[in-house]
């Protein structure tokens, strides 16, 4: 086709459930393509020789060449070229902020709507799994006979432990919960991010021949300096930023306030939505508020609707501009229902003689001068503070480090805030064989920069294990 | 790994079992607790290791059945499995060598102050055991508490054994007889620990409690397990679960562990429900088996 020719084709919509149904169930809003609908958006890519979107992918997925397959209808060698880097992408088609990665760099994107890069590897990823495997696992690689303790079953460990048992290493990975994941079964609901899918690219990794252990808390039934001293060569650190921050105002231990996490756990990892099947139980308020305006957030605020809260406000102490929530999941919200309360800040929590939520008190914000971060800082109106009538509140301001590992690991250094000292490009720590990568080192970021630092760590890992004898 | 290999009644509401968990137990200090979860819907919930056996390769939990899921707990016999066990968690207990520590259990709390009793003694002190219960055949544990202690006061509520009273009282008479003591470790309903710590706030003896709050993951990623100390928040299953107490909001406590009231309610009369169907069938199908050979 022309290129002119292709500069006049609509970028394709997604498919998505009615916002009225969806913001009463937990089934996947994105409904996904069609083998149509995806071989007409790839027929918009240029395939450009020097293509610019390739470098705005934290894992370099060989982007015109997967979708050159698209457009020849050859959906598995599609996926083949997705996997050869990104081992996830059925996740990573979902929940990656293409709109500042690879797609915000496409030709495209300046001449109108880039290509949708995201949803095409969805597609290809889903097309694998409905298929049955169409990509062969690698042959059986001699084994080194080196052995690498992972931590954490979140995307950034699970990489690590798949690129190195693809190169021969003998890989266990230990997870605190009962389930592996991550954030993605924890934190992610279902009806973004079904649990199914998760599952899957365990399954993947695993067939690798990884092995996992899950309820195994580092730090406390094994220290790193145990993993080290014993069976392991090495050790990798992808134990994730799941501290919960909270806001220090009065009344935030009173019944009805929630952290995001808590919430998101008992709904996504514990199925509280499925109460009384499953054991877990979950306050569903009349009047919600969730504070903050990230991922996290929308997600809080979209599970509080689906579990039938009448009414569900975002409370944000900046304005819309600043959102840091993905484009696409603040649009979903104001389309399921969700009401966004910009330009408010909680002060405290009021509660009645129970002890439970009865009210918030919120002062109105306006925008001043930029901070270091560019964004105009917020700055409290005298005199505006007002009550907001809500009887349930979810705290979702940001997660911070876990101690639990660094503070088990003499030696290990950490940066000022809890996270792990480690080289960018390697994963390299200050004790020697022991890498880390993912939230853990850059603080909550996302699924393929966490990726993305497993991949870089595996190469490393490798290279170090070789320079050991006996390899 | 976490099949139940003994399981025994040590009164009508509370059982005692040894599971399979050799790491763990190996691994376990006084005052560590495991969070459980009994098959693949089930909740999370805390219980402290009372015991171990590192030879065996046991941890012994000891186990009140208030609610849906202990009470599914307990109908679980030896060689069933518990879905997950998690842990060691929590920080343990500070062992050193204090002096004289009365150690006070209530109820279940017996069970969860043997372990800090036993380590107390380990650590050269001086125990002073008191336990308590409600009435004769709820009190666990005495025997126990008795091997590890240099002394023993028992109570029951309504006199039927031991002393008549509370453990409160029991501690207040030592008091008063002139008792010297450098550590109380209290642990039992939150009542109780409150009591004992307004008790000992007034002759300023250091004392430490075990809060129950509760629990999701246990390792310090929820939040659910929010507690008071001193005016600051803390996650009792990572900064906990023991605390001074003299520094611990217990009002708050007690108000967290209503959050679920409705909830909980809700479980526990479609549990009945299904195990009233589960041993009706039962009974029925046992008496049929009786008939065939009568
Ligand atoms: C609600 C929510 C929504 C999000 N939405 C998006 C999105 O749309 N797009 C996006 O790109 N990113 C999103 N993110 C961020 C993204 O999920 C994270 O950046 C990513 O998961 C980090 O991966 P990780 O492997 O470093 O850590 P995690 O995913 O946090 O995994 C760490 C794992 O380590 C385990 N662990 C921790 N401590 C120990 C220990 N001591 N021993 C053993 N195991 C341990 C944890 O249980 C966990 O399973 C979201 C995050 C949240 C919370
Ligand atoms: C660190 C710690 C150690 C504990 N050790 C023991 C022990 O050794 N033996 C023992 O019998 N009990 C122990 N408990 C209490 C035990 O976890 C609860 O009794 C149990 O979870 C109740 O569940 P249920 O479904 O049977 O009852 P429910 O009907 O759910 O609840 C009955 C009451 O138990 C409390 N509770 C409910 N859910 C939880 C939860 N997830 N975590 C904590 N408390 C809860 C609430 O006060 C509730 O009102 C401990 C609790 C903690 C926090
Ligand atoms: S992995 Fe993410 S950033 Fe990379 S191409 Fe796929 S959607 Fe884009
Ligand atoms: S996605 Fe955009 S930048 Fe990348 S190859 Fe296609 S047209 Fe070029
Ligand atoms: S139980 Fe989740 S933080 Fe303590």
């Amino acid at each position: 086709m022309a290129e002119k020719k292709k500069l006049s084709l609509k970028r394709e919509p997604m498919p998505r459930q009615d916002p009225k149904l969806r913001a009463h169930n937990f089934s996947e809003v994105a409904l996904g393509y069609s083998p149509e609908q995806a071989i007409k958006e790839a027929a918009r890519c240029l395939t450009c020789k020097k293509p610019r979107c390739v470098p705005g992918c934290p894992v370099e997925v060989d982007i015109p060449g997967f979708i050159r397959w698209i457009q020849e209808g050859d959906f598995a060698k599609a996926v083949q070229t997705i996997k050869a880097t990104n081992c996830l992408p059925a996740v990573c088609g979902r929940v990656c902020p293409q709109e500042d990665q690879c797609e915000k760099l496409c030709v495209l994107a300046k001449k109108g709507a880039p290509v949708a890069i995201g949803r095409l590897e969805r597609f290809v990823a889903d097309y694998e799994a409905q298929q049955g495997c169409c990509v062969q696992v690698p042959k059986e690689v001699p084994s080194t006979g080196k052995r690498v303790a992972v931590v954490g079953a979140g995307p950034s460990g699970l990489t690590v432990a798949g690129d190195l048992a693809k190169l021969g290493h003998s890989v266990t990975i230990f997870e605190a919960l009962h389930e592996p994941g991550g954030v993605l079964v924890y934190g992610i609901p279902e009806f973004r991010l079904p649990k199914a899918i998760v599952q899957r690219e365990v399954d993947f990794v695993k067939s690798l021949g990884a092995e996992l252990k899950t309820s195994f808390v580092i730090g406390h039934l094994q220290t790193v300096d145990e993993l080290m001293d014993g069976e392991y060569d090495a050790v990798y650190l992808g134990n994730g930023a799941g501290l919960p921050y909270f806001m220090n105002i009065p009344g935030e231990n009173l019944n009805g306030v929630y952290s995001a996490n808590e919430f998101l756990t008992r709904s996504n990892l514990m199925r509280a939505y499925k109460f009384p099947e499953y054991d877990t139980p979950i306050k569903v308020g009349r009047k919600v508020a969730v504070v903050g305006g990230g991922n996290v957030a929308m997600d809080s605020c979209r599970t509080a609707l689906r579990l039938g809260s009448e009414e569900v406000l975002c409370v944000y102490r900046r304005s819309r501009v600043e959102l840091p929530a993905r484009q696409e999941e603040i649009e979903n919200a104001e389309e399921e229902g969700v009401q966004f309360k910009l330009l408010n800040n909680p002060v405290r929590i009021l509660g009645d003689d129970e002890g439970w939520v009865t009210g918030m008190e919120c002062i109105r914000m306006e925008l001043g001068e930029p901070d270091e971060s560019g964004r105009r800082r917020p700055v409290p109106v005298k005199g505006s503070e007002f009550i907001m009538d809500v009887d349930q509140v979810i705290v979702a301001i940001g997660q911070g480090a876990n101690p639990l590992v660094a503070s088990t690991t003499p030696g290990l250094e950490i940066n000022k805030w809890g996270y792990i000292v480690a080289d960018s490009t390697t994963g390299a720590t200050s004790r020697k064989g022991v890498y880390a990568g993912g939230d853990i080192v850059t603080g909550a970021a996302t699924v393929i920069l966490a990726m993305g630092a497993g991949r870089d760590a595996a190469r490393a890992i490798d290279a170090y294990l070789r320079e050991q004898k006996g390899c | 790994m976490n099949e139940i290999v003994l399981k025994k009644m040590l009164s009508p509401e509370i059982k005692l079992y040894k599971i399979r968990s050799p790491l763990i137990a190996k691994k376990r200090k006084a005052g560590q607790f495991v969070v459980v979860r009994l098959d693949q819907k089930g909740e999370r919930f805390p219980l402290t290791i009372a015991d171990s056996d590192p030879r065996e390769g046991t941890i012994t939990l000891v186990v009140q059945e208030v609610g849906m899921t202990t009470k599914k707990m307990g109908l679980l016999k030896e060689g069933d499995v518990l879905w997950d066990v998690v842990g060691p968690l929590g920080k343990p207990t500070e062992t050193e060598k204090f002096g004289t520590v009365v150690c006070i259990g209530g109820g279940v709390g017996n069970a969860v102050v043997y372990p800090i009793a036993k380590a107390m003694k380990a650590a050269g002190n001086r125990v002073i055991s008191i336990i308590g219960a409600r009435t004769k055949g709820l009190l666990i544990l005495e025997e126990e508490n008795r091997a590890v202690s240099d002394e023993i006061h028992v109570t029951t509520d309504d006199g039927s054994y031991g002393k008549h009273g509370f453990v409160t009282d029991e501690l207040a008479g030592l008091l008063k007889d002139g008792l010297q003591v450098d550590l109380v470790v209290a642990i039992g309903p939150a009542i109780m620990m409150k009591a004992v710590c307004d008790l000992t706030k007034s002759h300023n003896i250091r004392t430490i409690v075990s809060l129950n709050s509760i629990m999701v993951d246990g390792t310090g990623m929820c939040g659910a397990c929010r507690v008071e100390v001193g005016g600051k928040t803390r996650f009792a299953c990572v900064d906990g679960p023991e605390f001074d107490g003299h520094q611990v909001d217990f009002d708050l406590l007690v108000a967290r562990l209503r959050m679920y009231l409705p909830e909980e309610k809700r479980a526990m009369e479609a549990f009945e429900e299904e195990v009233g169907e589960r041993l009706t069938k039962q009974a029925a199908s046992d008496s049929s088996a009786g008939e065939d050979h009568g």
